[in-house]
């Protein structure tokens, strides 16, 4: 155990942490799958993990939304050990989670989509200033959630979280099977959000497109975190990159 | 008077009526069921044994305590209700993550032992409910009893009332999400499994409400819900499990499609459900209001 904290990589913030996860286990059922990942999230950054497919970086973000039975290690956000607590209340600490399948629900249309979470902390978006970033679901505001496009429905999951005043948004591979040019509109989204204070873990298999919105990068490998990289480090370091991310 | 096919109008609109009465106790239960499998993807088999003991506790009610049935109709489905929620924070809670058939084998274990024990309590043969709602009118075409009006007014009203909170309502938001992702609306910060345990309550809450509205109808007896539940199952079957408003047309519907059938072919009326059921299943294997998952 020691041992894998002595070889956590560590970049240097002057930001307070607004999330340690320390020498973190979890299981799926009877796999094990997270083998101590250890990484700080500073305040108002954006930072990325970065790895391959099984990883462990959906299940890193599920972690810390305590949706796996079985977690061991630390996970102190703001202040509050998470790990112990059920998904309910570590969401009420002010944490907003995307999943990677987008999870827009079919049953409701896209109002109620976007109403659904509940206000976890003062401070959020108003609705009226979510559909002024999000003009596109003003118009389709009536529809089923699941009728919407591919693009529409990350912009939808990503607007619902931005109403409860979360101050930590998990984004979960957004940029996934989108077309080039709803990835940048993402990207500009990411950027709105970085500027207006929030602190955001995305999830990216791409890392050019996670150069282009990221403070910092965590690499993931069979369960741990093996190198973090600044972003501006990022040109000097793409040939390791490429070779930790097999593309 | 004038003659239909050779039936007299008195005989079809009065058994008309009782299929709209039977249909009532199909609807509510149904409904219950259907709101329970969707959010705890249980089959609730302790259904007809709740429904039991609803006209039971109005039994016991107005005969040990002297609340009459008005009072009955709110204090019952509230005390089976509870009853529920203890029943679920005990037992069913520990199976949501086992496949169906344990929750199905469990709540089947406890009807089987409610019956039990209200059959060695109150014996077989079952107790008289005095009719709150004596009387009645004579519509011209038929005679209309005031307390089979009532039964099925009021049913009526309970099933949309809760479709209204279930579909355009925030709560109701809520639940038809938990019954899509239940972890992930957990995620966003509700407590999912209070709102689990409520729904069960609510759920053998509108059971036992079922159960006091048929006790002045019906006997109370025992073995009332077993003999009811059975059909009810075919009714949740043929409108196709989660839908809400399905299950209520699907209930009112076939109650008349059995009253209709006991006025031009008695012999099937027993039966007719099930062939209904069995044709539905041929043609459309996830129900008339289901969709496929």
């Amino acid at each position: 155990m020691l041992e894998t904290l002595a070889s956590a990589p560590v970049l240097p913030s002057t930001r307070r942490t607004l999330l340690d996860a320390r020498d973190l286990h979890a299981w799926y059922g009877e796999s094990h799958i997270l083998h101590g990942m250890t990484f700080t999230i500073p305040e108002g950054e954006v930072v990325t993990l970065l790895g391959r497919n099984g990883a462990g970086k959906t299940t890193t973000m599920r972690s810390i939304m305590g949706l796996l039975r079985k977690r061991e290690g630390s996970l102190v956000y703001d202040g509050t050990e998470t790990v112990g607590l059920p998904p309910n209340r570590i969401a009420r600490l002010g944490i907003g989670y995307v999943p990677e399948e987008r999870g827009i629900f079919a049953s409701l249309n896209v109002r109620e989509n976007l109403e659904l979470p509940p206000v976890v902390k003062p401070g959020g978006l108003t609705t009226a200033e979510v559909y002024e970033l999000f003009p596109r679901l003003l118009e389709r505001k009536g529809s089923q959630g699941t009728k919407l496009s591919g693009g529409e429905q990350q912009m939808l999951a990503i607007a619902r979280i931005l109403r409860t005043g979360a101050k930590l948004l998990l984004l979960d591979e957004p940029t996934e099977g989108l077309a080039p040019v709803i990835v940048q509109q993402i990207g500009e989204i990411i950027r709105t959000l970085r500027a207006k204070g929030f602190t955001v873990l995305l999830v990216e298999q791409n890392f050019r497109f996670a150069a282009t919105v990221a403070d910092r990068h965590y690499v993931v490998e069979h369960g741990r975190v093996v190198d973090a990289i600044l972003n501006e480090d990022v040109p000097a370091n793409t040939a390791k990159l490429q070779e930790y991310l097999g593309v | 008077m004038f003659e239909l096919i050779g039936i007299p109008p008195q005989a079809l609109f009065g058994q008309l009526m009782l299929g709209l009465i039977n249909g009532a106790f199909y609807a509510l239960l149904s409904l219950g069921l259907a709101v329970i499998f969707g959010l705890l993807n249980v089959i609730n088999f302790t259904h007809g044994a709740q429904y039991m003991m609803g006209a039971f506790v109005a039994w016991m009610l107005l005969n040990w305590v002297g609340v009459p049935y008005w009072g009955a109709l709110i204090i019952a489905p509230v005390l089976v209700g509870a009853f529920g929620i203890v029943l679920e924070r005990l037992f069913l809670s520990r199976l949501y993550h086992l496949d169906h058939l344990y929750g199905l084998l469990l709540t089947f274990g406890l009807a089987l032992i409610l019956e039990g024990l209200f059959r060695s309590q109150f014996g077989s043969s079952g107790l008289p409910y005095g009719n709150p709602l004596p009387g009645g009118t004579n519509l011209g075409f038929m005679f209309l009893p005031w307390y089979r009006a009532w039964v099925v007014g009021f049913s009526l009203f309970v099933c949309l009332a809760t479709w209204f909170v279930i579909e355009r309502t925030k709560l109701g938001s809520y639940l038809r999400a938990a019954t899509e992702r239940p972890d992930l609306v957990q995620a966003f910060g509700v407590n999912v499994p209070r709102m689990i345990t409520l729904t069960y309550g609510f759920g053998v809450g509108l059971a036992a409400l079922a159960g006091v509205l048929a006790a002045p109808a019906y006997q109370v007896s025992p073995t009332m819900g077993s003999n009811l539940i059975i059909i009810v199952f075919a009714v949740v079957v043929i409108g196709g499990m989660g839908s809400i408003l399905g299950s209520v047309i699907t209930g009112f519907g076939l109650g008349i499609v059995e009253g209709l059938t006991k006025v031009f072919y008695p012999e099937a009326s027993a039966t007719v459900i099930f062939v209904v059921m069995a044709i539905v299943l041929l043609v459309r294997p996830a129900g008339l209001f289901g969709t496929a998952k």
